[in-house]
């Protein structure tokens, strides 16, 4: 008896290790594989007839014009920059703002329901941001500052900064919370105030998951797609105030990859777009990483 | 104010978390300058004891404390400023809590909360904190490198040499030696002995010997309520007030 569950245990031991493994290893195959396609389908004219000078250089985006194509994405660059640079100057303090209350101020009940709230705010679907964005918000930006028109920087930048600010809050929760108590009542022993405690221990002590909090909102940001193809007006253009509307690196390959002719020039520049977005995620990455591992080795 | 010998007076402390009652009544009186042992079995209440003295009571949830606890004649539950209560109180906790900061700002943490900005002033206040905790030797050529980089037995020191930081009158050890080495407990006992003279000193410990070797007084809680306390002779004695103390110091429960 005993000897039969040691050997099923063992089994189930072993089994076990080999799924794990299986999920470690597909999960990077799938990144890999969605690297390869995306750069294959750009490849050809990457390696061919692409100027990067023109592509990071200039504003000229006419890539289905018959007499003078161009494949300057600049201002799309602009776009993004500018939408996610506001984005994370609202979400960023507002999202740890809002995860040290609910962590240090909140008791039991209202931290509850501020969680629910917050997970709620998650699930709303990037299309439906994109309807506030252009139903409520664009007459609100009008009226405001008597702008001819509400789809703009500003109107994206808080649609994503709003999308962003559930994972910004939750993962910067986390961190707060994975730093112990011992240090809390420590810090307060010292004769520390709470706002001291939370300044000079609990935000150093969870510096970690705060950084993660917010490359992980910039990912979204940089890659959020209907919502600010809705909200931010959608014309090419660098943008000189919050007031100008833009469009973005990602609204650019929703709206023209359906109408591209598969294999076109035009089609594999879009996939180029797409390469441009993996680096800027991958160097977003690295760079967390590395921050957070000069942090650690110091 | 008239000083007193009395620096720790507590009347009739009751303490509830939520429905549960863990300390039921206790009345004792903490001498100045004397070394106070208190010895008892786990949750018999002996760190709400000290949590009430510094008043981070205040922090646990659902904690209602009763009673009076007055701090160098000062009812604590009627001052307005509980940081300069905390300053008086040196609290070390049972597992030595670095904080994530480097040595110099461990123990420059509470000088600068209590606002000293001048950095030579702070140099010599580490200096001397962590001289008298018996660990300037050994960190004096690292002070810039993260305190929980240190040993174990190391960092309880820097949490002593922490909780002298503020200058306090009163210093609170809560099972400093759980999670240390004998040969660092024989330090930490020496620096004890040094400071004893200057502070008044409440020794809560696992180690009813450890409380035979250091204390003037101890006293016995149990179960929430103040079992005996008298002098360390009595209550090491074969005839303590209570049964119940004797079988705890020999061993027979605990
Ligand atoms: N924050 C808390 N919330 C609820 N119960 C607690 C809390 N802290 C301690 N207790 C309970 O109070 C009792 C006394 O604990 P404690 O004061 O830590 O005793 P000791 O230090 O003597 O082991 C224990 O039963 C413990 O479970
Ligand atoms: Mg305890």
């Amino acid at each position: 008896m005993h000897k039969q569950r040691r050997r099923w245990e063992v089994i189930a031991e072993a089994a076990m290790e080999v799924l794990i493994r299986l999920c470690g290893v597909s999960a990077i195959l799938f990144i890999l594989s969605i690297f390869f396609f995306v750069f294959r389908e750009g490849a050809g004219f990457l390696f061919g007839g692409f100027d990067p000078r023109e592509f990071f250089g200039s504003i000229e985006w006419y890539p289905t014009s018959k007499t003078n194509v161009r494949y300057g994405a600049l201002a799309l660059i602009a776009g993004t920059a500018s939408v996610s640079l506001l984005a994370m100057s609202i979400a960023v303090p507002f999202g740890i703002g809002a995860a040290i209350f609910i962590s240090e101020f909140c008791g039991g009940r209202l931290r509850e329901i501020l969680k629910i709230i917050i997970e709620l705010l998650a699930a709303i679907p990037s299309v439906v941001w994109g309807f506030i964005g252009l139903t409520v918000m664009n007459p609100i930006i009008m009226r405001l500052f008597d702008a001819p028109i509400g789809l703009n920087v500003l109107n994206g930048g808080i649609i994503v900064a709003l999308m962003s600010s559930p994972i910004i809050v939750s993962i910067s929760e986390d961190a707060l919370k994975a730093v112990p108590d011992t240090y809390r009542e420590a810090a307060l022993a010292l004769g520390a105030t709470k706002w001291q405690l939370i300044y000079r221990v609990l935000l150093p002590a969870a510096k970690n998951g705060l950084l993660a909090a917010g490359l992980l909102g910039v990912g979204r940001a940089v890659g959020e797609t209907m919502a600010v193809l809705m909200a931010t007006g959608h014309s090419i253009n660098i943008p000189h105030s919050v007031m100008d509307s833009v469009r973005t690196l990602t609204a650019t390959i929703a709206a023209e990859l359906g109408e591209a002719p598969v294999h076109s020039e035009h089609y594999q520049v879009l996939f180029i777009i797409g390469i441009l977005l993996f680096s800027i995620t991958f160097v977003i990455n690295l760079t967390a990483d590395l921050v957070v591992r000069g942090i650690r080795g110091r | 104010m008239v000083k007193t010998d009395v620096m720790i007076e507590i009347k009739d402390l009751h303490v509830r978390y939520g429905r549960r009652e863990v300390l039921r009544g206790v009345t004792l009186d903490v001498y100045r300058n004397e070394v106070l042992g208190i010895i008892g079995p786990s949750q018999s209440g002996k760190t709400t004891l000290l949590k009430v003295i510094n008043r981070t009571i205040d922090s646990v949830p659902g904690a209602v404390v009763s009673g009076t606890v007055k701090v160098d004649g000062e009812d604590i539950r009627q001052i307005k400023d509980v940081y300069a209560l905390r300053r008086k109180i040196g609290m070390v906790a049972p597992l030595p809590v670095g904080l994530p900061m480097t040595i110099f700002d461990n123990v420059a943490f509470a000088p600068r909360m209590a606002g000293i900005r001048d950095r030579r002033q702070l140099e010599k206040r580490v200096e001397s904190c962590l001289r008298q905790a018996a660990l300037w030797d050994e960190v004096k050529d690292r002070l810039d490198t993260l305190g929980t980089k240190l040993s174990g037995g190391q960092q309880q020191r820097l949490t002593i040499a922490r909780a002298l930081s503020h200058d306090p009158e009163i210093l609170c050890l809560d099972e400093f030696s759980i999670a240390i080495d004998p040969v660092t407990t024989m330090r930490i006992e020496d620096v004890l002995k040094e400071l004893r003279s200057r502070m008044t000193i409440i020794l809560v410990t696992n180690l009813v010997q450890q409380a035979r070797r250091l204390a003037d007084r101890i006293a016995f809680l149990f179960n929430g309520q103040l079992e005996e306390i008298g002098s360390t002779e009595v209550i090491f004695s074969d005839s303590p007030r209570s049964r119940k103390t004797y079988e705890y110091v020999n061993g027979v429960f605990g």
